[in-house]
């Protein structure tokens, strides 16, 4: 059923969310007009002179082979994250959902590490795999793996993909856990009378009923690895070693205020943001649908 | 088909004991019914029967096999939920055929078997829908599909009717049972509906916080209630029960407003001169009809429901109703002597809460 709150006042509705708007314009939709504008300009280093040069910024990130490349490895990242953050947290869920049936009392627990997680994870990374102080990097030097993540660019990948799919788990976590709650229990017990196991009772019958769920998290997970991990991959790489995970929102970062390269990254950031929109709006047509069932 | 026996069986939640220890034997092909007030632990003794809790102790055995141990999968039962529970994301031709192919039956079989039942619950039509594009009978009948095309020894229905209206309830009461005259399969039904009961039941096991009140056939649990609580809970509106005495010749009872009833035949002479509790149906209750012995009934108000009256009063300080056969015009505040036949009289202990045997 819809609630809805229904004002006698004309101007109150719109007072109250003036705010959000101007948030929203001032840091959303004022940045984003700039970098369009900047995109379509070509400036000198020193930001004294700009030119219109129609599309040359676009035509010159899409033949760079650099960008090219950045694209490969945002890919590679997105999905290597999204692919650990949702399998790793539904296996989670699954185990938390067989605990909790019945038992109430460990649920505050188990969503406590979501609190701690984001601010402390990425510093946690850094240090255990540090190739001079890190304990996970001297356990692997042990077992004979030389861990060098500034200078192997696989090693960096892969520490970067764990560091930002670690963020994530929690979160994923916590929706396929209420995913999981929200399934009734009599068709679990309708399908253990059925006959079957605790794994196919999981793969035919929780599963689908939980794919909006999953699909959801998908969506999050991908945009998330695109645009959120920025923090990650400053901590941790800076991009390197040889831009090896030198993914497309640290390029917009390196090429206009490292290099500034101002016409180039705002160029990408338009790129970018056209790939959030076409995110968006695959995630609204698919969860209108409601996702067949 | 098989039959199933419940011996002493409990069931705890942590501390507190929900089943107390609940003894039943049905018979291989036997309807049985499973009736009581909410909350007294129905659907519990049905789910530890279909192996959905573990019992705390005594025994479950079907088709002569211990089930104690066994998975619910491994007892060979089938279920139909209160809520029906039909996988939502299934068609209604893979809702049934799910349990079929997780045994392995052969592709064709599977198919002859949901399209047989289909036919016999009027589902043809609709083997392509999903759960949600069906109504609520419909649902219901696929959840009876379900069970069926497995073939099971025992089936087990928690409260399955309740989500339906009052004219469909009806309707599929007796579609259960035809179904059932016709494939003998032993049922277990839990309901707290004692319509249901009476009519699909050829056994009713009437539970009171846990415990097995009565088990008989319907007409037995009506005609002799084995206790107080069994004695108020069959019948609408329910028995009356007045205190009274049993009169010194034991064949009499002395009742407070001063006027007496027989007992039939020798009457309870063990008891003469103590208290009981006198229990008697409004239905059975009959204007005096110039007797001398009979019941006073100050009446409070009439309930004209056409087809019988229901005249509600009290005899001294205990309420009691009467159900009279057609349109009857009694005045309010009207004081009308009842007689009540010897035969149809029920005695209680009023300590034991137990029938006393005439
Ligand atoms: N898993 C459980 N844990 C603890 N107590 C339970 C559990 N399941 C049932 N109970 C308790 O056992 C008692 C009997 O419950 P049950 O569901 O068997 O009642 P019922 O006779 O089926 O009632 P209704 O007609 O309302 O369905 C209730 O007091 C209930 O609170
Ligand atoms: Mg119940």
């Amino acid at each position: 059923m819809e609630k809805r709150v229904v004002f006698r006042n004309k101007v109150l509705p719109y007072l109250l969310v003036a705010p959000q708007i101007l948030v929203t314009l001032v840091f959303f939709i004022w940045p984003a007009a700039q970098a369009l504008v900047q995109s379509f300009l070509q400036e000198d280093a020193f930001g004294t002179s700009s030119a219109f040069v129609w599309f040359d910024n676009f035509v010159e990130i899409f033949t760079s082979e650099e960008y090219l490349g950045s694209f490969r490895v945002t890919l590679v990242f997105s999905f290597a994250v999204a692919a650990i953050a949702l399998s790793v947290a539904l296996l989670l869920a699954v185990m938390a959902d067989r605990a909790l049936r019945g038992a109430t009392a460990y649920k505050t627990l188990i969503i406590w590490p979501y609190a701690v997680a984001p601010v402390v994870a990425g510093v946690l990374w850094f240090f255990l795999f540090n190739p001079t102080v890190g304990m996970v990097a001297f356990f692997l030097k042990k077992f004979g793996v030389e861990w060098n993540h500034t200078l192997n660019g696989g090693q960096a990948m892969t520490l970067v993909v764990v560091a930002a799919a670690w963020r994530e788990i929690s979160y994923n976590f916590l929706f396929f856990l209420a995913g999981l709650q929200a399934i009734p229990g009599s068709f679990i017990e309708a399908a253990a009378i059925d006959g079957a196991g605790p794994w196919r009772r999981f793969w035919s019958i929780a599963f689908p009923l939980l794919s909006p769920t999953a699909f959801f998290l998908i969506v999050v997970n991908i945009v998330y690895a695109f645009f959120d991990t920025f923090g990650v991959i400053h901590a941790i790489t800076r991009g390197g070693p040889n831009y090896a995970t030198n993914i497309l929102v640290y390029k917009v970062f390196n090429d206009g205020f490292i290099n500034l390269d101002l016409g180039g990254s705002a160029a990408q950031s338009v790129v970018l943001m056209a790939v959030v929109i076409a995110l968006t709006v695959v995630q609204f047509r698919f969860i209108e649908r409601k996702v067949h069932y | 088909m098989a039959d199933v026996s419940i011996r002493n069986v409990t069931k705890r939640f942590g501390k507190t004991e929900i089943i107390h220890g609940v003894s039943c034997d049905i018979r291989e092909g036997e309807f049985i019914v499973i009736l009581g007030p909410s909350g007294c632990g129905k659907s519990t003794l049905l789910r530890l029967i279909a192996g959905l809790e573990e019992i705390t102790s005594g025994e479950i055995a079907i088709d002569g096999r211990v089930v104690n141990r066994l998975e619910p999968a491994q007892r060979d039962i089938a279920m139909v939920f209160q809520n029906y529970a039909l996988y939502p994301h299934m068609t209604v031709y893979r809702n049934m055929a799910y349990g079929l192919k997780i045994r392995r039956m052969p592709a064709a079989e599977v198919d002859r078997r949901v399209r047989a039942a289909a036919g016999i619950l009027e589902l043809s039509e609709l083997l392509d829908r999903k759960p949600r594009q069906l109504s609520g009978g419909q649902r219901q009948r696929v959840a009876m599909g379900r069970c069926i095309v497995r073939e099971p020894k025992v089936f087990l229905f928690d409260e399955p009717l309740s989500n339906l209206d009052a004219k469909l309830r009806v309707q599929m009461r007796m579609e259960i049972r035809k179904l059932h005259e016709e494939l003998k399969i032993t049922s277990i039904f839990v309901t707290h509906d004692q319509v249901e009961a009476m009519t699909l039941g050829d056994r009713l096991v009437v539970m009171d916080n846990g415990a097995a009140a009565q088990i008989g056939t319907p007409l037995e649990v009506y005609e002799r209630p084995a206790n107080l609580f069994v004695a108020g809970f069959i019948g609408s509106p329910a028995m009356n029960f007045l205190q009274a005495e049993v009169a010194a010749d034991g064949r009499r009872l002395v009742l407070p407003d001063g006027l007496d009833v027989a007992l039939p035949g020798a009457g309870v002479p063990a008891r003469a001169g103590r208290r009981v509790i006198l229990g008697v149906r409004p239905e059975h209750l009959e204007p005096n009809g110039g007797r001398a012995d009979g019941i006073r009934l100050a009446v409070d108000h009439v309930e004209l429901l056409g087809a019988d009256t229901l005249v509600h009063g009290r005899c001294g300080s205990m309420a009691l109703t009467v159900r009279l056969a057609d349109v009857q015009r009694i005045d309010k505040h009207a004081v009308i002597v009842l007689h009540a036949p010897p035969e149809k009289l029920h005695l209680f202990d009023p300590e034991t809460k137990a029938r006393i045997e005439k």
